[in-house]
């Protein structure tokens, strides 16, 4: 970062985004953005009842345990971690 | 003989002559000529004319006060002042000492005193004897107080000896002057006068120079106060304040012990350390110590006098010069060691003393000759001088008798000139040399030792903090925080706390130092243990300062302080100061107390509390702990209230405690706890209840005072049935108390009366019938009004009863009041009148009171001499508001006062009679009075010629306040000639002025702009431009909003062209505000109407013109909002056009309008046009420029809010794992905000990641399909 922004207002925003969780960086690697991909579409389709209800029909389950499974699988959406390749 | 008497006479005509000769003038006649210079002018007066109001003080005659500017006085002041010092107009440097009061003062009387030792550093080893430990430091304060204790006694037993004496004598003596009692009452105002008025109570009886008085009583009386305020009653006036000079400490150089120790540390109060000094009081003290000669003094205390080497050697044996000599009056002043400057300046005028002494006829008689010279009587009209300061420095004294002293010889320092600071070390003040002199000894630093370089070292970066630029402090500070713990805390205290209590520090020093504090108390955590006590020496007194910063500071300090200490040593270090015998050590340990208990909790802190309340040794330390819980109730407030209950119980027997000072303090504090954790905590009162009802019938003066304060605050928190019950039990002796002389009485009772009045159970009649009688006949009266404090509290408590009892009760009392002849009362009454109705309503009011309060009104009003808060003018509007439209038969009278007063010679007169139009104006509406308001109205355009502008400004008011209410086709004169009057005005720099003439020209435009030919508004338009310069935002809003509506009335184009013109003008804020007039013209008269010469302007290959355009076409899109989506595509080829441009700017002005567009458009199908200008937008995202990217990443925000996340989301993917890390962060940047606008959206738009070996990133969810 340059002298120069260190202190505006956008050196503050990433600050204030970097709050949040699943915002990114430059070093994000491929693997965590994934996992904040599935996590995000898990908590919409819990959000939204309809999508909900749309999927306990095709999977021919109940809308509770629809909603059982996909808070279960925000643990681990995609699987373990890869080994970290460099430092 | 008898020959010489002509002789002499000869010579002294001689010498008359040549003395006139010498005063009247007569040399530089070839330069002045022969006229006398009594001609000349010998001053020339600031201001160009005489004032022949003004009389030989300076100050105005009463009846021109009235005007409008500063008093002459002043404005003389502030012209005296510049031609005296060439200060450059900021006032001159004050140090904190001379701003602050002697009460204040007395932190100067403190000793720093030696390190304690670090009980936890040792562990279990016993302390070395040489070191000071926390033992050492009590059992001082326990001699102190036990010698104060015998003192006193002493005091005591002369002073009924003599009385009694006196007594069997007739008592020819003056009666003891009944100076008024006022005392401090121990409130949280510092209050250093109310001590010493305290003081001054005691010091009348006090009798120093009665012959066998024994000294010093009222120096060691229980509240100490300024000894300098005595004024004895006794017929001889007290030698010492004939004449306070500047010197005053040198009164006590006859015993010089105390003046010779500069610089060492001792503790003044270490008699203990040299015990054949204190002498008891000798009986030869009949003699006035003037008489005394030095022959008398040595053998009077002769240890002293022999003993000299102690004196001499600093820092050995510290010697308090109380302690070693018998106490004189004089040195009773002195408490302690004498700073060096003290001491300095008494040597110098010691000696110079001594060298002019009258020669004596010994040495006369050996000078002349023995014949020819005669002894002549001095004239009978010779008065020798007899300044006793001056007299008192004279007397030789055994120890110092001045002599030349060889003095100590060091050719490194140079004494005349300043010596040239060395090597980038900022400027260097007089006072600062005996702190920083050792620098300036051209010492070769190599060979000095190590624990020297590094004091040197401490005192270069003090230097540089105090004294440097900023640059310099900053780095310094820096320095001397990081190298705290290398530099050590010893040398860093020993540098930094002496220096804080340099007489002549000034408030911006102090607070560097203070800072300097602050950081390395971080760094040096534990270390400070043994410096706590000589820290709080010097911090404490910052919790008293008088300026709340000041205070903030200090308490910060000791919170960090006792952070790093602990609790346990803060005790220690403070505890002996818990019952020093000085007042002023006790108050300043309280509050530092207070603000331990609020850094470490107070649970903390309560055992100790407890036992110190508990105390069966000295009442001091009773009064201390209670005055701590006291101060902890004011610091933290409401946070009191988890510990309420043990606070109380912690206090609560203090409340019969058989010291009436302990008695007092115990109430205030509870009053403190009341207020601070009301409306809750009734219940933790309980057990206080009873001794406090007990206690308002059984005492009397300020004890019940202060009992009654607590009642006070205790009666609202309750419910509302006990509320009314001990409302009602108080109330007799409020009653009773209502005739006290006593004004802190007075207040207090004032205060309790409006929180009993306030409660809930206690009924309007039960006021009506038993408070209300006696409250006007003692409160009411003209004295009230005299002193502020009185009279706020005074109306404040009038106006509480008066929402209880209702408005025609009180007004009722008051209103014959305002035909009072004190003006300072009058107007406190119409205050009162002014809240009342303003909370109330008029509509109690009867006729015959309504009569008599218009008439006193009226009376008030054209009476006042001078008004600078407006209270008549809000009175009277406040009335007349009310009572609506039962003014009408009142309306001719108010109007002709009114008039006669628009005439009048003082401009405030005028001003105010200006500004009561407009606040009654509304109501002359109601009244009907439509045609009196056009007569004012013609009245107040004759008078727009007004010069001055506060009154114009007024003026102006009124007429608008006139127009709004009667509309334009009534108004008298009609708008048509109003209108060309007012356009010079515009003209007026004034922003009062300015304002009110915006006001008026823009409502006349908004409703009556037909009445006006268009080019008187074309005129305007001109004027107006100017306006847009103005500082005031509120003008230049007007001033836009004015633009809007001459365009609607005269079209756009002539207004427009005069606008696009000043785009071309320098001045930023100008052209900033002629594009939001030209997006207001767009915005009143349809886009169309402006867009066409607009988008023409931007032809004009200038830039500020171009960025105008975009500016306003920025506005005018924020403005119209969904209006755009007709636009939008007119526009598009000249944003592409800017986007493209290499200019910055232009590629900002024109990403905002395309983010104001975007934003309004949403969603009324204009996504081309939009895809379209994102494209231009997007290739910018990489600009560094902090506005332009702001300005960019605002417009992207405009687009994902139009266009919807998915979209932006695709143009984000190129980039969030691009190779180049500067590519990702901005594209992370991007994603990041479109995350967090539209996390729930972009579900949906989520590439599809291909799984790896391990992992699976597909989402098949949302490929199901029913």
């Amino acid at each position: 970062m340059q002298a120069s922004d260190r202190f505006n207002i956008n050196s503050q925003l990433e600050h204030l985004q970097a709050k949040y969780v699943g915002t990114g960086h430059a070093d994000l690697s491929r693997f965590e953005w994934a996992v904040n991909i599935q996590r995000d579409s898990y908590a919409s389709y819990i959000g939204h009842y309809p999508m909900l209800a749309y999927f306990a029909i095709a999977e021919n389950e109940s809308i509770g345990r629809e909603r059982y499974n996909f808070m279960q699988k925000m643990l681990l959406p995609c699987g373990l971690p890869p080994e970290r390749e460099d430092d | 003989m008898a020959d010489l008497d002509p002789e002499i006479a000869k010579t002294q005509e001689d010498r008359k002559k040549m003395e006139a000769a010498l005063t009247s003038l007569n040399f530089d006649r070839d330069l002045y000529g022969d006229n006398d210079r009594d001609s000349y002018l010998t001053s020339i007066a600031p201001n160009d004319e005489e004032d022949p109001n003004l009389d030989t003080t300076g100050s105005l005659v009463a009846h021109r006060l009235a005007s409008y500017t500063a008093p002459k006085s002043i404005l003389n002041d502030v012209a005296r002042a510049h031609s005296e010092e060439d200060d450059g107009g900021f006032k001159p440097r004050q140090t904190i000492a001379e701003r602050e009061g002697d009460y204040r003062n007395r932190r100067l009387n403190r000793v720093l005193s030696p390190d304690r030792v670090d009980a936890f550093a040792m562990g279990d080893k016993t302390p070395d004897p040489s070191v000071r430990t926390y033992n050492d430091a009590m059992r001082e304060t326990a001699l102190q107080r036990e010698r104060e204790e015998t003192m006193r006694l002493i005091a005591k037993k002369k002073k009924e000896e003599e009385e009694a004496s006196k007594g069997k004598k007739d008592s020819a003596a003056l009666p003891p002057a009944s100076s008024k009692r006022r005392n401090r009452w121990d409130l949280s105002e510092e209050d250093g006068g109310g001590a010493a008025a305290a003081k001054k109570a005691k010091a009348a009886t006090s009798d120093w120079d009665l012959p066998d008085a024994a000294p010093g009583i009222g120096r060691w009386d229980a509240t100490p106060g300024r000894v300098s305020d005595a004024t004895p009653s006794v017929g001889r006036r007290n030698r010492w304040d004939e004449t306070p000079t500047p010197g005053r400490v040198t009164d006590s150089d006859a015993t010089p012990g105390g003046g010779v120790t500069p610089g060492a540390t001792p503790s003044g109060v270490s008699w203990d350390a040299t015990p054949k000094g204190l002498a008891t009081p000798t009986p030869k003290r009949q003699r006035s110590r003037w008489d005394e000669t030095p022959a008398t003094m040595g053998s009077a205390t002769p240890m002293a006098g022999m003993t000299p080497g102690i004196a001499y050697t600093p820092g050995v044996t510290p010697v308090g010069g109380i302690d070693m000599a018998t106490p004189t009056p004089g040195q009773l002043n002195l408490r302690g060691v004498m700073t060096p400057e003290q001491y300095n300046m008494q040597r110098w005028e010691r000696d110079i003393e001594e060298r002019n002494r009258p020669l004596s006829d010994e040495e006369l008689d050996a000078m002349f000759p023995q014949e020819g010279y005669k002894v002549l009587e001095p004239p009978a009209t010779y008065v020798p001088i007899r300044t006793p300061a001056r007299k008192a420095t004279a007397t030789p004294t055994p120890m110092a008798t001045p002599g030349y002293v060889i003095p100590e010889e060091n050719r490194g320092q140079q004494y005349d000139v300043p010596p040239e600071v060395p090597g980038g070390l900022p400027f260097m003040k007089p006072e600062d040399y005996q702190y920083f002199g050792a620098l300036l000894n051209e010492e070769n630093e190599e060979e000095l030792s190590p624990d020297e370089q590094k004091e040197r070292k401490i005192m270069k970066l003090l230097l540089k903090v105090k004294n440097g630029t900023p640059a310099q402090r900053k780095t310094a500070l820096r320095q001397l925080t990081d190298k705290a713990r290398e530099l050590g805390a010893g040398p860093l205290f020993n540098k930094i706390l002496p220096l804080l209590m340099q007489p002549t520090l000034e408030d911006q020093e102090r607070h560097l130092l203070v800072k300097v504090i602050d950081r390395i108390l971080y760094k040096l955590d534990e270390l400070v243990r043994p410096f706590v006590h000589k820290i709080l020496v010097v911090i404490e007194p910052l919790l008293i300062d008088e300026d709340y910063y000041a205070r903030v500071e200090g308490r910060e300090i000791i919170s960090n302080l006792s952070k790093a200490a602990g609790l346990a040593t803060m005790i220690a270090a403070m505890r002996p100061d818990i019952d020093n015998i000085d007042e002023y050590v006790r108050n300043t340990t309280a509050r530092a107390f207070s603000v331990v208990a609020s850094a470490l909790g107070i649970p903390a802190l309560l055992p100790f509390l407890k036992a110190v309340c508990q105390s069966k040794k000295s009442w001091q330390a009773r009064h201390t702990g209670i005055k701590i819980v006291q101060q902890i109730a004011i610091l933290i407030g409401c946070a009191v209230l988890p510990h309420l209950k043990s606070l109380v119980e912690i206090i609560q027997h203090g409340l019969s405690d058989e010291n009436q000072k302990v008695r007092t303090i115990t109430a205030l504090s509870l009053a403190a706890l009341a207020e601070a954790a009301a409306p809750y905590g009734i219940e933790s009162f309980d057990s206080v209840l009873k001794p406090l009802w007990k206690g308002i019938r059984s005492h009397r003066g300020k004890v019940l005072a202060a009992f009654l304060k607590a009642i006070g605050f205790i009666i609202p928190l309750m419910d509302s049935i006990y509320a009314s019950y001990y409302t009602k039990e108080v109330m007799v002796i409020l009653i009773r108390e209502f005739q006290s002389p006593d004004e802190e009485m007075k207040k207090i009772v004032l205060k309790v009366v409006k929180q009993c009045v306030c409660t809930e159970g206690v009924e309007a009649e039960y006021i009506r019938s038993d408070i209300l009688p006696e409250f006007f006949k003692r409160f009411w009266d003209r004295r009230m009004a005299l002193e502020r404090r009185n009279y706020k509290q005074l109306v404040e408590t009038t106006v509480e009863i008066a929402n209880k009892v209702g408005v025609a009760d009180i007004v009722g009392r008051v209103v014959e009041d305002l035909k009072d002849e004190s003006e300072q009362y009058r107007r406190m009454v119409m205050e009162t009148i002014d809240k009342v109705v303003t909370n109330l309503g008029a509509s109690d009011i009867e006729p015959r009171l309504e009569e008599l309060l218009i008439d006193g009104i009226l009376y008030a009003f054209q009476e006042q001499t001078s008004d600078d808060a407006n209270v008549m003018l809000n009175g009277f509007g406040a009335v007349v508001n009310a009572l609506g439209q039962r003014v009408k038969p009142y309306l001719p009278q108010i109007c002709g006062t009114i008039k006669w007063r628009l005439n009048n010679k003082s401009a405030k007169v005028r001003q105010q009679a200006a500004d009561l139009i407009s606040r009654i104006a509304v109501v002359m509406k109601q009244c009907g009075e439509e045609q009196l308001m056009g007569h004012l109205g013609v009245v107040l355009y004759e008078y727009l010629g007004e010069e001055y502008p506060e009154v114009l400004g007024s003026i102006l008011g009124a007429l608008k306040a006139i127009v709004n209410v009667i509309g334009m086709t009534k108004m008298t004169p009609p708008i048509k000639d109003l209108l060309p009057r007012l356009t010079p005005i515009l003209k007026n720099r004034h922003e009062k002025v300015q304002e009110n003439c915006i006001d008026l020209v823009g409502r006349i435009a908004d409703r009556g702009a037909e009445f006006v030919p268009a080019r008187e508004w074309m005129r305007i338009c001109f004027e107006l431009l100017e306006m847009l310069k103005a500082h005031k935002k509120g003008i230049r809003r007007a001033t836009v909003n004015t633009f809007g509506y001459i365009a609607k009335a005269i079209g756009p184009q002539d207004v427009l062209a005069t606008l696009l013109n000043n785009l071309k003008v320098q001045e930023r804020q100008n052209r900033v505000c002629t594009t939001v007039a030209i997006a207001i013209v767009a915005e009143t008269c349809s886009p169309f109407t402006v867009l066409p010469a607009l988008m023409n302007e931007y032809r004009v290959p200038e830039l500020n013109v171009q960025n105008g355009v975009l500016k306003s076409l920025s506005f005018l899109f924020e403005y119209i909002g969904e209006m755009g989506k007709d636009y939008i595509y007119a526009v598009t080829p000249l944003l592409e056009d800017a986007l493209m441009d290499r200019d910055l700017v232009h590629r900002q002005t024109a990403a905002s309008a395309v983010k104001h567009m975007a934003l309004g458009v949403a969603g009324l199908g204009c996504e081309d046009a939009l895809v379209h200008l994102l494209n231009y937008i997007w290739p910018n995202i990489f600009e560094t420029s902090p506005h332009v990217i702001n300005a960019v990443m605002e417009a992207i925000e405009g687009m994902r809010v139009a266009l919807g996340a998915a979209v932006i989301l695709n143009y984000c993917l190129q980039g969030l794992f691009h190779p180049a890390r500067k590519v990702r962060e901005v594209y992370w940047k991007i994603y990041n905000s479109l995350y967090i606008g539209a996390q729930d959206t972009l579900v949906a738009a989520y590439p599809v990641l291909e799984d790896e070996q391990n992992n699976v990133y597909s989402r098949p969810e949302l490929t199901m399909f029913v």
